[in-house]
């Protein structure tokens, strides 16, 4: 009961200090907006190049050509062999009938030297259209089916692949590196603002311990006292970015300057953004607060 | 042993000053001694060293059975809630109301808002300042602060009452009336009083235990002492 009385008290008292020392509570939180609005912003660019990048890579896919001469138990096999491999996310047959087809509406050149051929001549091989969940081991596992018997040629794309997953990976390093640096600046900048606010109060500070108040007596209204400047100080930036990012969205169409460049729909960005915020403001406000008050505890 | 006892005690500061030096001093339970001397006698160092605001260099130090020098820095609320203490400057928060800054020192207890408010207003009428509960420290007085100060300090009921020149910032007149104040509570609570002060006047009024300080040295401890028969 008497600590549930302490808790609340503290609660209650963080509530009437920040009233009580308004000027430098608004400071607070102002300094606290303001830097999580750039964890914000980082937040939804890291977000879309993630989501760039992986709708790129999805779309690799590895290209099995069975052999002309295969039965159709023989490509059953194939089929069969290649959906038992742990990295295969989908696999998609594509008979040599369908792949003219497919030929001839891409251009007319190619419609005008397919329509040469009969179904019986056509020079096409049946291929197994095969994504792959982790695009890293796309060579290993396109060697492995090259390995399987009736398989005459796999592609995949050699070579370019791997550039684009090197690249997209330092590009994925690099927004995440961003985004850490700018959650470390930002406690960095929070934790100093709540520091000044706390020095202008050493004062209170010390009379609380001359009255005969606990260290952590002190500390605990302070450390709702940063919580709450944290969470109001969040409330801006969560807004500001969920409202500006919905209306740049629906703005630009979903996409930035070409279709493949989708963005990342709202509905599914608003959720890691208000928490990923709310959190940085939070933790960051509070324990700032607290360390702040263990300066002026020690005689 | 005594409430209060002080054997073979120096300080020494950090810069090289010494403070005090071999002080041996008891002050039984429900005195009022006042400790003078001149600047830099170690008067205040001497009070510091009851509410551990500094620990003695050599020596002990014994507050109420707790070794003030081996004390934690964690703990020293432990020894300060057994204390009642008032500043020269009055140390009230200024941000919070008569009534608060009182309650203040009982909200740390975790007593229920109506065990709060009794002893809160007892405390504030033993100092006359029961109809100023919603004021705020800077729409007092001095003399009116200084008792807020003390309601503070006694309203937890402690066994001693260290008072730091409380009289130094306030006219002859409101210096009187808090000093009755004071000694009302020696004499009706049975309060231990100990005070730094350099107000001759008040000495030698109220002839109570004085003792002597000089250049960190106890010259004189004197039952009744006044400033007139002060050695130096």
């Amino acid at each position: 009961m008497k600590g549930i009385r302490i808790l609340f008290r503290s609660i209650s008292d963080s509530l009437t200090n920040i009233g009580r020392n308004l000027s430098l509570s608004i400071a607070s939180i102002s300094c606290i907006s303001i830097t999580l609005i750039l964890v914000a912003v980082s937040i939804i660019l890291s977000q879309n190049v993630n989501s760039f990048t992986n709708s790129i890579e999805k779309d690799v896919t590895i290209v099995v050509f069975v052999d002309r001469e295969a039965t159709k138990e023989e490509i059953d096999v194939v089929e069969a062999k290649i959906n038992l491999l742990d990295n295969v996310e989908s696999i998609k047959f594509q008979s040599k009938a369908e792949t003219k087809k497919q030929m001839q509406k891409e251009s007319d050149v190619f419609n005008t030297i397919m329509s040469e051929y009969t179904d019986e001549t056509n020079p096409l091989q049946d291929t197994y259209l095969v994504k792959v969940k982790d695009i890293n081991l796309i060579g290993e596992t396109a060697k492995e089916i090259k390995t399987f018997d009736k398989v005459a040629v796999v592609k995949y794309g050699e070579g370019m692949v791997e550039e684009l997953v090197k690249i997209f990976d330092i590009v994925k390093k690099i927004t995440y590196i961003v985004v850490i640096a700018l959650v470390v600046v930002t406690a960095f900048l929070i934790s100093n603002t709540i520091k000044i606010t706390i020095t202008n109060r050493k004062r209170e500070i010390e009379i609380m311990r001359l009255v005969g108040a606990s260290n952590s007596y002190i500390k605990l209204p302070f450390f709702f006292e940063g919580l709450w400047l944290g969470f109001i100080g969040s409330i801006i930036p969560i807004f500001a970015c969920c409202y500006g990012y919905l209306y740049l969205y629906n703005r630009l169409g979903g996409q930035l300057f070409t279709a493949i460049i989708k963005l990342v729909r709202p509905d599914a960005l608003v959720f890691n953004l208000v928490i990923s915020v709310l959190l940085v403001g939070v933790i960051v406000g509070a324990f700032g607060s607290y360390r702040a008050v263990r300066r002026y505890l020690k005689i | 042993m005594e409430l209060i006892e002080l054997k073979d005690v120096n300080k020494r500061y950090k810069n090289g000053v010494t403070a005090l030096c071999d002080l041996n001093v008891s002050i039984g339970k429900g005195e009022f001694v006042f400790v003078i001397g001149a600047s830099g006698s170690g008067k205040s160092t001497f009070i510091k060293l009851l509410y551990r605001e500094e620990k003695p260099t050599k020596g002990s130090v014994f507050v109420g059975g707790i070794n003030v020098a081996k004390l934690r820095n964690g703990k020293v609320y432990k020894l300060r809630r057994k204390l009642g203490i008032v500043f020269q400057d009055y140390k009230l928060l200024p941000k919070k109301t008569v009534y608060e800054n009182v309650a203040f020192a009982l909200q740390m207890y975790g007593l229920s808002s109506s065990e709060i408010r009794n002893k809160t207003i007892k405390a504030l009428e033993q100092v006359g300042l029961k109809d100023k509960w919603r004021s705020f420290p800077d729409q007092l007085s001095g003399g009116e602060q200084q008792r807020v100060s003390i309601a503070r300090a006694i309203v937890n009921e402690p066994k001693v009452l260290i008072c730091d020149e409380p009289t130094g910032n306030l006219d002859p007149v409101t210096s009187m009336e808090v000093m009755k104040e004071i000694e009302k509570i020696n004499k009706e609570l049975g309060t231990t009083i100990i005070m730094a002060t350099h107000d001759k006047e008040i000495v030698n009024k109220f002839k109570k235990r004085v003792l002597v300080l000089d250049k960190g040295i106890l010259v004189n401890d004197m039952m009744k002492g006044t400033y007139k028969n002060e050695r130096n």
